[in-house]
This record gives C-alpha cells, structure tokens and sequence, in this order.
C-alpha cells in the first residue's frame, strides 16, 4: 500500500511492474488513470495549476486506500496524484490494485478514484481564454461515492 | 492559548493569506463557533465565511463538521469542496 503526491508524471508500467514484482499469488490488477482534458463546461482549458494540502491529502489518501483493503480482498494498491502546473495531454492520477481475482480489484480501484475525487484535499484551477477560475465541484461527484455506503460487497 | 488556521485554494485568495495564529476566543469550542467568530470579524473574512458559501474544514487534518470540537493547539483549515482526480 503506498500513496505518493508528486510534482513529477508516472510511467503506469513501470508502476505495475513494481506492484506485482515476484509475487505469483496477484492473479488481476486493475488500473485508472486521470488526464487533464482541453475543455470544461464548454470553455477551452490551456492548464491548470493543482494545489493541494501537504500532510493532510497523503493521510486522506492513506486512509481512503486503508478503508479499500478492508472492504475488499485486494493485494495491494498504489495512488499516484500530481500536483503543479498540468498542461492538456497530462497524467494526473494513477490508481492500481492488485487482487487474487478481478472482482476485487476493479471495484477497489473505482470505489478509491470515488472517495479521492471528494474526500482528498485537492483543488484544480483552470485556465481558460477568459482567465482563470477554480473548478467547481460535481454533484455527480458526491453521488458515485454515495453508493458505496450501503451493504458492503466483498 | 491559540489555533492555527490555514486556508486553501478559493478561501486563501479571499482571505489573502495562507494561514493564521488566532487566540482562542472564549466563545469558541467547535467548528460552528469558529465560523461564526470569522465571520463576525468583518471584511474579507466576513466575505469568504458567509452563510451560503460551502466551505469544507478539516481539524487537525481530519475532515470535520460543525460540530467537530476546536481547541487550543489545533490545525484548522478551510477549503472549498475538493476538485482532485
């Protein structure tokens, strides 16, 4: 289990690699990666700026990955945010699980993306021909994670 | 006695500043009543803690609600809701 906010981009294989190094037992990984899009809300997006709150977004992302591990039969899990000026094109988020079997490993790796996207303290601006403006939150965002509070699947 | 309060993103432009030493008011015991004294202070800090903006707050690096409990030497931060991912 490892979290990691990073101004620096990933290499996803080189991080699935290291994941499931010697360890015949991972039968599954499952992975998601977040991309800065060119557009928001019908506006054209140049950049963003991504800030976030040292100490407390590693402790909310340790914790989200924690409450993951207990819920499902997964392996091990792997969070990657950046942070800093992102330009369209750019990764921002890495989320990998490994698992015995699929099942786990996907679900793992959506509910950790649902609980990041409105638990962990980050925070996009936006840059746009109008200048730059701070990305509202979603609704839709605040309901995928409201699914996950009912009965627990294993 | 006093607290340190920190601001991100929308409500540290508002406020201009990244945080803050405030001396604990005797008023003040939870989040709700650290709110309320913020925004009874006037100017921009009147203007960031008003009633209708959503402000999250986290305690001591915990999300927190109004009625999370505020004492001396806590870390309390303001933010809006969070845009990650």
């Amino acid at each position: 289990m490892a979290v990691r906010v990073q101004e620096a981009d990933f290499d996803i294989g080189a991080e699935i690699a290291a994941l499931r190094r010697g360890n015949p037992a991972i039968g599954a990984i499952a992975s998601f990666i977040g991309l800065v899009r060119d557009s928001n809300d019908g506006d054209a997006v140049s950049g963003m700026t991504l800030e976030h709150y040292p100490g407390m977004t590693e402790k909310a992302l340790t914790g989200i990955v924690a409450e993951a591990k207990k819920r499902w039969d997964i392996i091990d899990a792997l969070v990657i945010h950046r942070v800093g000026e992102l330009k369209p094109l750019d990764q921002i988020v890495l989320v990998v699980v490994s698992g015995a079997h699929r099942g786990a490993a996907f679900d793992a790796c959506e509910f950790i993306m649902d609980y990041l996207k409105t638990q962990a303290p980050f925070w996009k601006k936006e840059q746009t021909a109008q200048g730059a403006r701070w990305v509202e939150a979603r609704a839709s965002d605040d309901q995928a994670v409201e699914r996950w509070s009912g009965p627990q699947a294993k | 006695m006093s607290i340190r309060i920190l601001y991100f993103a929308r409500l540290r432009e508002e406020m201009g500043i990244a945080q803050e030493m405030l001396e604990l008011p005797p008023e003040v015991s939870d989040v709700k009543s650290l709110r309320a004294h913020l925004a009874a202070r006037g100017g921009s800090s009147a203007k960031a803690f008003a009633a209708a903006k959503a402000v999250r707050v986290s305690v001591n690096q915990d999300l927190g609600r109004n009625d999370t409990p505020v004492k001396a030497g806590d870390e309390v931060a303001f933010f809006p809701p969070v845009t990650g991912g």
